[in-house]
């Protein structure tokens, strides 16, 4: 008799296991990390959904893209979370997402109405340096100082594409010749962004490029404010993070109601300290104590979406040829 | 390679074994051009990576060995007390993560390091290590202590006998050298320029930082651009395969160069430190060894240090990593053992065997997991065969490490004891259990305990298959790194190396187990 119990236990568990939708969200590894906001955004949106949210990871932005190219239409996720703005004309082509049915009053400095994409976060790319460090306030003047960069590869990192946006769209045609400036400055190009920041906080370098949020980090979580990020006149280049619902998903409704819950205080306050980066939505109770003693660019670079694709092989183009010589 | 005649069904597993390691590299490189609907032409930029990467890789494996020959003579000849732990020690570069190793060398190379600090007290200026010469210093840094190993495994294999001949004969360094040394060096040196080349074939991300930027280019960062940059499958695929047909060609010119007399039988007598030479000698082979283990130690004490600091820091996670690691270690590990111990019994007879089961070596890592992924995702979800998918690729990229090892170990064995072995009928499983086991065993021990370190330590190809609850300890590691917790990340990489290092310690320990027979 115990073993019958235990048997329709078992079928009763199952059964209602089977009951629960469950809703499949691809994402860059660091978002699901214990660290990042995964874990809490799992938690929030499963306290409301009646359903078992499941993250899967892939790499970074661009490995994420590559891996739906991958599996094409036959994919498992329901919805994609962590595509930028230099990936997400790119992702539209493949046709594999569907429009969205989201509206929302976003704090970003410039306007949304992208009809596939939600963004979730942003940031300002920026060189970080130590507080007590005189910072240049424009990539000519880096170029003229001695100051000491690490940078990452655009060919394997976002940050490192989107530092390539970022003097693109600031320079245009005179981008070869501000790389050139820049050359004698460049310690060296890492991988990805891990790399790079370890080497400036060993003092391999004056500078690396990162986030205008970086400094938070240091002064929420870890009490220290000697970290600050040098700001540009020229402006500094926005990276919009964005999910989108894939066109093929079998639950439609539920992914529906996640995008909508993305924007909303819930998940936007789990953001700012777990991402590190600025909220799309900034929730009632405002942005934690300290981000107000981040610089605020005067000016908000971005290249149009349609045009990304473009600028960036030209781009990687200018770059290879002004720092392989 | 003209071999001692092995009867074809001694031959047949692992000939079929090295067959399948062929056939997994070459259906996922076949995969990757199915879905591109073919293969991409290589552009210029490519063919300047492939040079460039050949080139770091070869002057790399040159490097490395050539000061592991001295390195390796002098700690064969001497005897001190914590000679052994110094060994395992010395091994512990190879088995970090990259991105650790590089972080300790530049505690002392770097613009903030010792040496700079040092000359900056001489008022001269710092000192620049990222170039092609702060590459060849890294990968020297990484793979001196493998070379030196494997080179120290063939002076240990020389029977004791040959030295107390020699010392009869009065014979001094030189003879010993041109008599004893040189034929074992023939057999062992080309294993430990492969294994070293093979290292730094792959090594994209060492060459890129310490390289100074795009001009170090190698072929697995072109395939990364081919990949995310363009998505341009069929051009990644076309540059996995020109690279693995490349490393098949060397494999093979390598093992055409390799001299495989053996060395006679002995009666496996205790090593005597022979002739200790003169006061000369000594001195050069205790600089030597000094140099070395300063050379290697000193950054490594910096990564442990600062993993003391770290490791309060540790989030619980990391142990559930530590635990995850060292399973697939353990497994990978039997699997690319017994897999080499039967591939070097068939290239007894047929050398061609060992060309084909050191393709893992050569097949860049993101082309593999992308084929894997795609023959695996129309069936299963991959995230559920994240264990077995590391554990088999990790297995079939140590192969050629631990085949390095086990076939010239094995090659000895059976032109010194073959012979006799069948005159007396001993076959299958006896010979193995008789006679291969037993002589065999330092070699085994030495590759097992290779092949889990480096298991351990291998973020591989799995980045598709991650599980999203259980990661291994080097990706748990990153995920600390890119979450700004570098203390926390210097933790979690001590923990990997200790654990690789007591891996390694506890297979090579059983290895030396019959030293004293």
């Amino acid at each position: 008799m115990k073993y019958l119990a235990l048997a329709s236990g078992l079928i009763a568990a199952t059964a209602a296991v089977a009951d629960t939708p469950v809703l499949t969200i691809y994402t860059y590894d660091s978002f699901i990390s214990d660290w990042g906001p995964g874990p809490a955004v799992e938690k929030a949106f499963e306290a409301e959904c009646a359903c078992d949210l499941q993250f899967v990871g892939a790499g970074d932005g661009a490995a994420l893209l590559g891996r739906l190219k991958l599996e094409g239409a036959r994919t498992q996720a329901d919805i994609v979370l962590g595509l930028d703005t230099t990936l997400t004309h790119d992702a539209i082509a493949t046709g594999l997402f569907a429009p969205h049915s989201v509206s929302a009053s976003y704090d970003l400095p410039v306007t949304w109405d992208d009809a596939y994409f939600v963004p979730y976060d942003w940031g300002y790319f920026a060189f970080v340096k130590n507080a007590d460090q005189d910072g240049p306030s424009n990539f000519r003047e880096l170029a003229d100082s001695p100051l000491k960069i690490v940078i990452q590869d655009p060919r394997s990192s976002t940050p490192g594409l989107g530092l390539l946006m970022w003097v693109k769209a600031a320079y245009g045609d005179q981008a070869p010749a501000i790389w050139q400036g820049l050359a004698d400055n460049i310690v060296t190009v890492t991988k990805g962004w891990s790399e790079a920041y370890g080497l400036f906080l060993e003092g391999e370098a004056d500078m690396v490029l990162s986030y205008t949020t970086s400094p938070a980090y240091h002064l929420i979580a870890e009490q220290d404010d000697s970290k600050a990020a040098a700001a540009f006149d020229e402006g500094h280049y926005m990276q919009i993070e964005v999910a989108g619902k894939v066109a093929a998903t079998d639950q439609p409704e539920l992914a529906d109601k996640f995008l909508a819950f993305m924007v909303s205080d819930a998940f936007q306050s789990i953001i700012p300290t777990t991402n590190w980066m600025y909220p799309a939505v900034i929730p009632a109770d405002g942005l934690p104590k300290g981000f107000e003693t981040l610089i605020h660019p005067a000016k908000s670079l971005i290249v149009p979406v349609d045009m990304a694709d473009a600028v960036r092989a030209q781009a990687l183009e200018e770059w290879l040829t002004a720092l392989s010589q | 390679m003209a071999n001692r005649p092995v009867a074809i069904r001694r031959a047949l597993p692992g000939a079929l074994a090295a067959a399948c390691v062929a056939a997994f590299v070459a259906s996922a490189l076949g995969a990757v051009l199915w879905f591109a609907g073919g293969g991409g032409w290589p552009d210029a930029a490519d063919w300047a990576a492939l040079r460039f990467t050949v080139m770091q890789a070869g002057l790399s494996a040159v490097f490395s060995v050539t000061l592991a020959i001295p390195v390796a003579r002098a700690l064969a000849r001497r005897s001190f007390p914590l000679r052994g732990a110094l060994i395992v020690l010395l091994g512990a570069p190879f088995i970090l993560p990259v991105i650790v190793a590089v972080m300790g060398l530049l505690t002392v190379f770097g613009r903030s390091g010792i040496v700079s600090d040092f000359l900056a007290l001489l008022g001269l200026p710092k000192l620049s290590i990222y170039g092609l010469h702060g590459v060849l210093l890294a990968h020297v840094f990484l793979n001196l202590p493998l070379a030196t190993r494997i080179l120290l495994q063939g002076w240990q294999d020389i029977p004791a006998e040959r030295f107390r001949l020699a010392a009869t004969l009065g014979m001094g360094p030189a003879q010993i050298q041109r008599f004893l040394e040189w034929p074992m060096l023939r057999a062992t040196a080309p294993a430990a320029l492969l294994a070293v080349f093979g290292m730094c074939l792959n090594s994209f991300a060492v060459v890129l930082m310490l390289g100074g930027g795009p001009k170090s280019t190698t072929l697995e960062l072109a395939i990364y651009q081919a990949f995310r940059f363009d998505f341009d499958l069929g051009r990644a695929a076309t540059l996995a395969a020109i690279q693995a047909l490349l490393v098949g060609g060397v494999v093979w010119i390598a093992l055409r160069f390799t001299r495989l007399d053996g060395q006679g039988a002995g009666m496996d007598r205790p090593r005597h430190i022979w002739g200790a030479g003169s006061r000369w000698l000594r001195l050069q082979d205790t600089l030597l060894i000094v140099l070395a283990a300063l050379f290697l130690l000193v950054p490594l004490g910096a990564v442990v240090l600062r993993g003391v600091v770290g490791l309060a820091d540790v989030p619980p996670s990391v142990w559930g990593a530590f635990g995850a690691s060292v399973s697939v270690a353990l497994v990978s590990t039997v699997l690319a053992v017994v897999v080499s111990l039967w591939v070097a019994i068939a290239a007894l007879r047929w050398g061609w065997t060992e060309v084909l089961a050191t393709l893992g070596l050569s097949v860049s890592p993101l082309v593999l997991g992308t084929g894997l992924f795609l023959m695996v995702n129309p069936w299963i979800n991959p995230a559920r065969l994240a264990f077995a998918v590391t554990a088999l690729v990790n297995a079939v990229m140590l192969i050629p490490f631990a085949l390095r090892v086990i076939a010239p170990a094995l090659r000895a064995i059976e032109a010194d004891y073959g012979r006799q072995a069948d005159i007396l009928g001993l076959t299958g499983w006896a010979r193995m259990r008789l006679l291969i086991l037993p002589r065999a065993r330092r070699g085994l021990g030495f590759a097992a305990g290779l092949a889990a370190a480096m298991s351990m330590g291998d973020l591989g190809v799995i980045a598709l298959f991650a599980d999203p609850h259980q990661a291994t300890l080097p990706l748990q590691m990153y995920r600390l790194m890119g979450a700004y917790r570098m203390e926390a990340a210097a933790g979690a990489a001590l923990i990997l190396l200790g654990g690789s290092l007591a891996l390694f310690w506890i297979f090579d320990r059983w290895g030396r187990g019959d030293a004293k027979a």
